[in-house]
């Protein structure tokens, strides 16, 4: 529920400023229409201190209920009837209270349609000051829910990219390690600290946290060691990494699935020896990597257009980053396969 | 004897069943072999009566290896997959084994086939009908001689019956395919091929015209030049797919 008006500390004192100055403005007035000091005062402060309750009444009224239909209706005759009532119980209370013969009494009589002209202004402009602030209040309630709904689908999402991500690179590395451990007991055990890291380093990240380049690269390694040992010599890699790219800052896990489709694609498009490629450069405030694969353009395989579900979900993970649909590119050259994409670097 | 290959890209996965194997004296492992087209070649050479299959492997699958064997032995499906593991079992297979799995699994599935061999051997080609159905296929695999084709959707022009094999007319050339139309009409995309006629399936990009026939047979242009007959049926799904 949004904090009514009223209920606002900052708005009291301005309230009470605002009928201090008005309080003000008419015991000069009266005083300039002759009257002496003392009752121009009086009849100033009775006449505002009850015009304000009536306001701060009106303004209750509004927070808490508001016709659907007919508002501009109802607020007028909201309007006339508080400043009915607020004009007979005034012109009592002065008699009962400040009441003077001569002058006062004058005054008192001719003024009645002046001072109703004056309180309907003030309940009218208050009205205005109340549904003006009950819209802000709800626009602004609006956006955090919309924002907060947004953030956590966009959590919920990229939890499940990520999850996808795994399974069936887990079996088959312990079914690789299944085979290792009578044949080769030690490569098996570092088998099984390399996939242990490489899960951990994959569970623990968290998602809006930015890490330097070197550290997903370490991670990446891991990664490539163990499919090393799966596809034995058939899988090669080259890195080239300048210097200056390890101190970037990327979002966590955005390589290693690029590099996972790299290396499915080059593995299940080709039948020979497979050599994937890493390259990055840090160009006008932008990381650029690039992934390269080779592949056989005959062999028609079915994710080539680049709708496979690794190049599908790091663009949509990049998007859902950076709000952006130009940071990755997929190029195919003869028969290599190109993923290039890059990360907006802080300039600092 | 009992002759057996083992079909993976993983050397040491083809190691666990080597491995596993030991146990089974009666079982004579022929070849190891990386990829589908090297088990072809030793499919053909070495005549096994079990295979131990890996399903994704480099550029031809082992549903898409198997589909292109006249007799495929005995199967044992070995993958981290199991997305196609009721399919496998639903046509058959002798087992499938998911990995990794333990040497009283493996065992299991040999014992299995060891014991019910000629049943099984029989019901092998219902593997290979339930490969079309991984949902929509993206490419059609086909043997021609020695040599192994891979022929994309969008260069099929139309397929025709002709007993038991589907003639597929792609470009220029004609490939023969022992598959049925009614396994292609489940496993091509449906939006793509149409089955027009009892005897012809057609790729709807290559339609050039509809012309009527007598009463209500229709008749249907392609690109290339054939003309195609389309039944009353055939005209009732062609209109359905092209929002006519």
């Amino acid at each position: 529920m949004a904090e009514p008006l009223i209920a606002q500390r900052r708005f009291y004192l301005t309230f009470v400023i605002y009928w201090v100055i008005w309080t003000i403005i008419q015991t000069s007035l009266l005083q300039w229409y002759g009257l002496e000091g003392k009752i121009a005062l009086a009849d100033s402060v009775v006449t505002y201190v009850l015009l304000a309750l009536f306001c701060v009444t009106v303004c209750n009224i509004l927070t808490y209920y508001e016709p659907t239909r007919d508002l501009l209706l109802f607020l007028i005759i909201l309007a006339a009837i508080a400043t009915g009532v607020w004009g007979v119980t005034d012109k009592a209370l002065l008699q009962w209270l400040v009441y003077r013969d001569g002058l006062h009494g004058e005054l008192l009589t001719k003024s009645v349609p002046v001072r109703f002209c004056i309180a309907f202004l003030h309940i009218g402009w208050m009205i205005i000051i109340t549904l003006f602030w009950k819209r802000i209040e709800s626009e602004r309630e609006d956006q955090t829910r919309r924002h907060d709904l947004e953030k956590m689908s966009r959590e919920a999402e990229l939890y499940k990219l990520r999850q996808q991500l795994q399974p069936h690179f887990l079996f088959n590395s312990l079914n690789s390690i299944n085979a290792l451990i009578r044949s080769q007991p030690t490569e098996a055990r570092k088998m099984v600290h390399q996939l242990s890291e490489f899960l951990r380093g994959t569970l623990k990240r968290e998602e809006n946290q930015m890490i330097s380049l070197d550290e997903e690269l370490q991670h990446l390694r891991l990664y490539l060691d163990i499919e090393k040992v799966r596809f034995g010599h058939r899988l090669k890699t080259t890195f080239d990494t300048l210097d200056d790219t390890l101190v970037c800052k990327v979002p966590p896990l955005v390589l290693q699935p690029l590099m996972e489709n790299a290396i499915k694609f080059g593995l299940y498009g080709t039948t020979g020896e497979v050599t994937i490629g890493l390259r990055t450069r840090l160009i006008d405030h932008y990381l650029v990597a690039a992934i390269k694969n080779p592949f056989d353009p005959e062999m028609q395989l079915q994710d080539h257009s680049g709708t496979g579900f690794g190049l599908k979900s790091i663009r949509r993970r990049l998007y859902l980053l950076y709000g952006r649909d130009d940071l990755m590119e997929i190029n195919q050259e003869k028969n290599l396969f190109v993923v290039i994409f890059r990360i907006p670097q802080p300039y600092d | 004897m009992t002759k057996a290959l083992i079909i993976d890209d993983e050397p040491l996965a083809r190691q666990v069943v080597k491995e596993y194997l030991e146990a089974f004296p009666e079982i004579t492992l022929m070849a190891e072999c990386n990829d589908g087209f090297e088990a072809i070649k030793a499919i053909t050479q070495h005549q096994p009566d079990l295979i131990f299959l890996d399903i994704q492997m480099p550029k031809i699958s082992g549903f898409e290896m198997l589909e292109l064997l006249d007799e495929p032995p005995g199967v044992i499906f070995t993958t981290a997959f199991d997305e196609y593991a009721i399919r496998a079992f639903e046509a058959n297979a002798v087992d499938y084994l998911l990995k990794p799995f333990s040497q009283d699994r493996f065992c299991a599935a040999v014992q299995r086939y060891l014991g019910q061999q000629a049943e099984f051997r029989q019901k092998v080609p219902a593997v290979v009908e339930a490969a079309g159905n991984q949902g929509p296929l993206q490419r059609i695999v086909i043997r021609d001689g020695s040599k192994i084709k891979i022929i994309p959707l969008q260069d099929v022009i139309m397929l025709e019956a002709a007993d038991d094999y589907v003639k597929i007319h792609a470009g220029e050339a004609v490939y023969l395919k022992k598959k049925t139309m009614s396994s292609f009409e489940k496993s091509l995309p449906e939006e793509q091929f149409v089955r027009v006629h009892r005897s012809y399936m057609i790729n709807i990009s290559q339609i050039t015209r509809i012309d009527p026939l007598e009463k209500e047979n229709h008749v249907a242009l392609l690109k290339a030049g054939p003309r195609v007959p389309v039944s009353k049926s055939g005209y009732q799904r062609l209109k359905q797919v092209l929002d006519m």
